[in-house]
């Protein structure tokens, strides 16, 4: 039986002014009839514009396919018109995107949405298509579907407006359902129901799934088969566990091993004496802005008698999803934002918020997520590094001497200094932001999801730069983040936030073997990839202790 | 950023903007020269058609030459423009940025302020200041100014409210930067390429503002601008038609060309990025 | 995620106090103005006898302090009394009320051939962006854009109306001519034409600028390659995604360019000597009476904002991101 989906030798040229000739190179790939096929690789790998040439999405003006065919169903497609492009779409390639937000109309209902998928293939009448709508409603498990379907994209969570896409890719139950990094900004809770979802529709439906990931927890929990990608070339194919377990490719072995491992038997070192910080009781509501003459609506509160402790040296990865208020106690502890209950406790003392002591503010701070937007595009690197010291009372040849000194300890050269952020690549951006933290020589560092933005293996050369740093200073250190894989591989303890509580506080050991809340266990219970672990750790890897130095030296540290 | 001769060659329009744009800074900066003593004085036998020998573009029904008029007119036209796009940009990015950058009460006062200006019909305000507190210099350009900084305060809040919340102006704050600081040093710098552009277009509006106010017979004798000479020409412009076109044919120049070199500017500056690296 | 009546409360609320301060920035320039305010407000006639001046002073409360005569203004304005005129010796509003209808018309009439125009033009520009239709219809609008109001009219009555001899180029109907029904209604629309069209352009081009760019945004976002992915028609996508999500931001920003239409509705009623109120007010400034020139200013103000409180209500029933009740 012949393929449902056949790429051969098929390249696709980029515009003239991109930093390489082919999005995609000589690549060929099947897909069987029913079967889930991930396919991995970092950002630019040209995993997405494969898949947008399968059906014929690619933007005209900036992408040619300039050799090689794809057949779908025998019929090759590699030169179809648009219009014949259409009848495939929707009826028999379905297709969902990463961001379910954008990818719906503000200004149509969602029942509305669905139905357009249907009509656009069939001729019923009206009242058939509402019936069906109401049918892929129950079917990815919306709640409450008479009314759903009446409501507006912007009244749905994240979660559920995945669902809506799904129901529009599936409604006229294709051959084939693509899926670009679906479940990427979304929450890990979230993530495992929708995964659940796809899996589901796969077996009812029949239908085949090529699921593009960056994330190998999750390929492991879904994948059949697997294809790595990497600046346009497929490096390796295979059934999924051959490749997860016994990767053949060494590139494909450095991303594996990039991969932070849950850790649940590190017992993790208790911090001597008295805490460096402690929080106690933390409330913060943020009231909107309105008019005085109108009903109050209920206000949100961000923390909600949040509490934890931060030893000497000690590091303490602060874990939650969206809207749990770790990003606000993050920004409390650093002196960002006020807060309306409790108190902050530094070093013996009480702290306040934005009005803080002068003398106190270079003793704790912070590290951001977003390489893009966390160094100033106007400023050069030496200023960007050695301004807030300066301001603080350093002499300026002091601080030059000691921003030379950081720099090459965060692994650049001096020259760095000379030029401008948009010369360096968004993992140097987070050295070169770890850099301005460290000026200051503060006791505590606030890590705000400094890795979540970053590729696996970027991520792998952080994480144990930290770790280097962390030792060499011995510096306490908040780590927020919303991946338990990568608090495992940081932290002398876990603290678990939700709805701006704590849930739970404990060591490694106690909080990933022994979860005590029931948030925790589902938190846990929901990290893609789980069932890989132990099968990953019997596949003999070099490094048992922590940190895992070993990735490093294998990732050249150019980026 | 590219580099400007990229630009100019992409954007033919720009070149072409630019390229007008010196002409007439050419022409009022030496005006004098090419067309000494007062435009304003009888020069010939009045009516004189435009090609007639020594009046390029001829002469109005008091025989006064019209070139002079022009020339001179370049030096009064850009003159007030400047003044008036630096009182408003001045002026509009205090505004702007103040209530981008403290938000909340602050930031309500001040739009409630900048709307009010934004909503009441502009060109009628104009001529109300100017008619009621008597023409000159001082008081067109105020005038001017006055509807105008809006439209700077607008673009630079918004600017400023999207810096305002991104992460190295966070940072800035962590280090114990003090506000003005950081509002000075890190956030205006930013600012500075939207606030070009606009103030560019907003130069164009302000020159056929005047020109408006002028041909209304508003301007001021001793300052004769292009859109006082259309003014004054248009009681015979049935049969000296040429005193009417021409000057609003060097109104329609300096503005175009300045909305080619503000977009071109705009391209320049803000170019679409074609999806930077979201991950690495 | 605002509530619809709280929403348009405010934008009532917000109205008033604009009119407040259209009131108080009168109050501010008459007493700026060279000379007592009762002269500059009786203008050049008015000031010359005293009676009239002295009558106006008792009027305006001058003998008491600025507070109340700041009342005493805002009461009068409020209630639309202007004050009587010395030439015509009758209320100020009765001229204006006389005039309105006419600068209505013209201002109307611009304005929804400059929209219709404006949209249809832009947004077939954006759609075949970057093709040769494309760059003619962009070069069109950065022209006529940088023509002043008034010039364009001079141009048009030298081509239409001196040269080529097609259309009337002054007034709203031939004067002595005794016309009825269907002849009437044809003789003011060819009259009509020239100003109307010639107001219209200039706003036209702004408006396919901006269209321009609206859809050229919304042609970028995701939901419209969602609605490719779905396998949908061109045409169903263009209309009810794109252009549907591309309107909004017009709705607004058409609002708010009302008030320069209205505006400029005294360059052109002045070039084509349109018996509207632009021209009663450049007749007002040749007098110097300034009393009227106010009056005009402030009821094309309590227009203008008229207008834009319309605009926030269509707003509001276009964006269901604006909730219903709270």
């Amino acid at each position: 039986m012949t393929a449902l989906v056949e790429i051969e030798n098929l390249s696709i040229a980029l515009p003239d002014d991109a930093d390489r000739h082919l999005a995609v190179e000589h690549v060929s790939l099947r897909v069987d009839r029913g079967e889930v096929l991930c396919l991995v690789g970092e950002s630019g790998s040209g995993k997405s514009v494969l898949a947008a040439a399968i059906a014929g999405l690619l933007p005209p003006k900036q992408l040619r396919v300039t050799a090689g065919n794809i057949r779908f169903d025998g019929v090759d497609v590699t030169r179809f018109s648009e219009a014949s492009f259409r009848r495939l779409r929707g009826k028999r390639i379905g297709f969902i995107f990463q961001e379910p937000m954008s990818a719906l109309n503000p200004v149509l209902t969602v029942g509305r949405q669905i139905e357009e998928a249907l009509a656009a293939h069939a001729d019923d009448d009206r009242t058939g298509r509402s019936a069906r709508v109401l049918e892929l409603v129950r079917a990815t498990r919306l709640p409450d579907p008479e009314n759903i379907v009446h409501r507006y994209p912007h009244q749905l969570s994240g979660g559920q407006r995945q669902r809506v896409m799904i129901a529009m890719a599936i409604a006229n139950e294709p051959d084939l359902l693509i899926a670009d990094e679906p479940t990427t900004a979304l929450d890990v809770t979230t993530q495992a129901e929708i995964l659940r979802l796809i899996l589901d529709i796969r077996q009812r439906l029949g239908l085949a799934v090529l699921f593009i990931t960056h994330d190998f927890g999750v390929v492991a929990d879904i994948a059949d088969r697997v294809a790595v990608m990497k600046e346009g070339c497929i490096i390796e194919t295979g059934a999924a566990s051959a490749v997860l377990e016994q990767p053949r490719d060494s590139y494909t072995r450095r991303l594996i091993e990039a991969v932070p491992v849950l850790r649940a038997d590190v017992a993790g070192k208790s911090a001597a004496g008295d805490p460096l910080l402690s929080v106690e009781g933390l409330v913060k509501t943020y009231r909107e802005r309105r008019a005085p003459w109108r009903r109050a609506t209920s206000q949100a509160r961000a923390l909600d008698g949040a509490g934890l402790t931060i030893g000497r040296g000690e590091t303490v990865a602060l874990v939650g999803e969206s809207g749990s208020g770790k990003t606000t106690l993050g920004q409390c502890i650093v002196g960002l934002a006020d807060w309306d209950a409790g108190n902050i406790r530094f070093d013996g003392r009480e702290v306040g918020g934005t009005a803080r002591e002068r003398a106190l503010r270079p003793r704790i701070q912070m590290v951001f997520q977003d390489p893009f937007a966390s160094l100033n595009p106007r400023h050069r690197v030496r200023r960007i590094l050695t301004e807030a010291a300066i301001v603080n009372g350093l002499p300026r040849k002091d601080a030059e001497k000691r921003m030379l000194g950081l720099l090459s300890r965060v692994g650049l050269d001096a020259a760095a200094a000379e030029r401008f952020p948009h010369a360096f690549s968004g993992g140097q951006r987070q050295r070169i932001g770890l850099a301005r933290a460290l000026m200051l020589q503060p006791d505590l560092l606030v890590a705000d999801e400094p890795v979540s933005a970053l590729d696996v293996s970027i991520q792998a050369q952080i994480l144990d730069l930290l770790a280097e740093i962390r030792r060499d200073l011995g510096l306490s250190m908040l780590f927020i983040t919303h991946d338990l894989r990568v608090a495992s591989a940081v932290a002398d303890r876990i603290v678990v936030m939700q709805n701006g509580r704590i849930a739970e506080d404990g060591t490694p050991d106690q909080v990933l073997s022994r979860p005590r809340s029931a948030y925790a266990r589902a938190l846990l219970a929901a990290v893609p990839g789980l069932g890989w672990e132990s099968r990953r750790q019997r596949v003999g890897r070099a490094a048992a202790e922590y940190p895992a130095i070993s990735t490093r030296q294998l990732v050249p540290p150019s980026s | 950023m590219a580099r400007p001769r990229e630009i100019l060659s992409r954007n033919p329009g720009a070149a072409v903007g630019v390229a007008l744009l010196a002409a007439i800074l050419l022409l009022a900066v030496f005006a004098d020269l090419l067309y000494p003593g007062d435009p304003w004085r009888m020069a010939a036998r009045p009516n004189l058609p435009p090609f007639s020998p020594g009046y390029l573009f001829g002469t109005d029904m008091l025989g006064r030459d019209l070139a002079a008029g022009i020339a001179h007119g370049a030096r009064v036209t850009l003159l007030i423009a400047s003044a008036v796009t630096g009182l408003a940009v001045a002026f509009g990015v205090a505004v702007g940025a103040v209530a981008g950058y403290f938000g909340g009460r602050v930031d309500d006062v001040a739009m409630r302020f900048t709307e009010f200006f934004q909503t009441i019909p502009s060109f009628l305000l104009t001529v109300v200041i100017v008619a009621i507190v008597a023409p000159s210099l001082t008081s067109i350009i105020l005038a001017i100014a006055v509807v105008s900084w809006p439209q700077i305060a607008r673009v630079v809040r918004a600017e400023v409210l999207s810096l305002a919340g991104q992460d190295f102006v966070r940072a800035a704050r962590v280090g114990g930067l003090s506000t003005p600081r950081i509002i000075w040093g890190h956030v205006l710098p930013n600012v500075l390429s939207p606030v070009i552009v606009a103030a560019s277009l907003m130069t164009a509006t302000v020159i056929l503002i005047e020109s408006g106010i002028s041909f209304l017979g508003l301007g001021n004798r001793d300052f004769v601008s292009w859109g006082y000479l259309l003014g004054t020409g248009r009681t015979a412009f049935r049969v000296n038609w040429w005193l009417s076109t021409i000057p609003g044919v060097a109104i329609f120049l300096t503005v175009l060309s300045l909305n080619l070199v503000g977009d071109g500017l705009n391209d320049w500056l803000n170019p679409r990025s074609s999806g930077r690296g979201k991950r690495a | 995620m605002m509530d619809r009546l709280g929403f348009l409360t405010g934008r009532a609320a917000r109205a008033i106090l604009i009119l407040f301060g259209v009131i108080v920035l009168n109050f501010v320039l008459l007493r700026v103005a060279p000379g007592d305010p009762a002269s500059v407000l009786a203008g050049d006639q008015g000031a010359a006898d005293p009676a009239f001046v002295e009558e106006l002073r008792r009027d305006l409360g001058l003998d008491r302090s600025i507070p109340a005569q700041l009342w005493v203004y805002t009461k009068s304005l409020a209630q639309l009394d202007f004050g009587q005129s010395y030439r015509e010796q009758r209320p100020v509003v009765g001229i204006i009320a006389e005039r309105l209808p006419a600068t209505l018309i013209l201002t109307l009439t611009a304005f929804g051939f400059a929209l219709a125009a404006g949209i249809s033009l832009g947004s077939m520009a954006a759609r075949h962006a970057g093709s040769l239709l494309d760059t003619v219809l962009t070069s069109v609008s950065v022209m006529f854009f940088a023509m002043p109001l008034f010039w364009i009219g001079l141009m048009a009555i030298l081509l239409f109306s001196v040269w080529l001899g097609w259309l009337p180029s002054y007034g709203m109907a031939t004067v002595g001519a005794d016309l009825s029904g269907l002849s009437y209604v044809a003789d003011i629309a060819s009259h009509l034409l020239l100003p109307a069209l010639t107001l219209g352009l200039f706003y036209m081009a702004i408006y396919m600028r901006v269209t321009r760019a609206s859809v050229l945004d919304v042609l970028d976002r995701d939901f419209v390659r969602t609605a490719r992915a779905k396998g949908l028609k061109p045409g169903l996508i263009w209309r009810r995604h794109v252009l549907r999500n591309a309107l909004l931001p017009i709705i607004t920003f058409a609002s708010l360019q009302a008030g320069h239409l209205i505006g400029g509705s005294i360059l052109i009623e002045t070039v084509f000597a349109w018996p509207g109120i632009g021209r009663l007010a450049f007749d007002a400034l040749m007098q110097r009476d300034y009393n009227l020139l106010l009056a005009i200013f402030f009821i094309t103000s309590a227009i203008v904002v008229g207008i834009n409180l319309v605009a926030d209500i269509l707003y509001v029933a276009a964006d269901p991101r604006i909730e219903l009740g709270a």
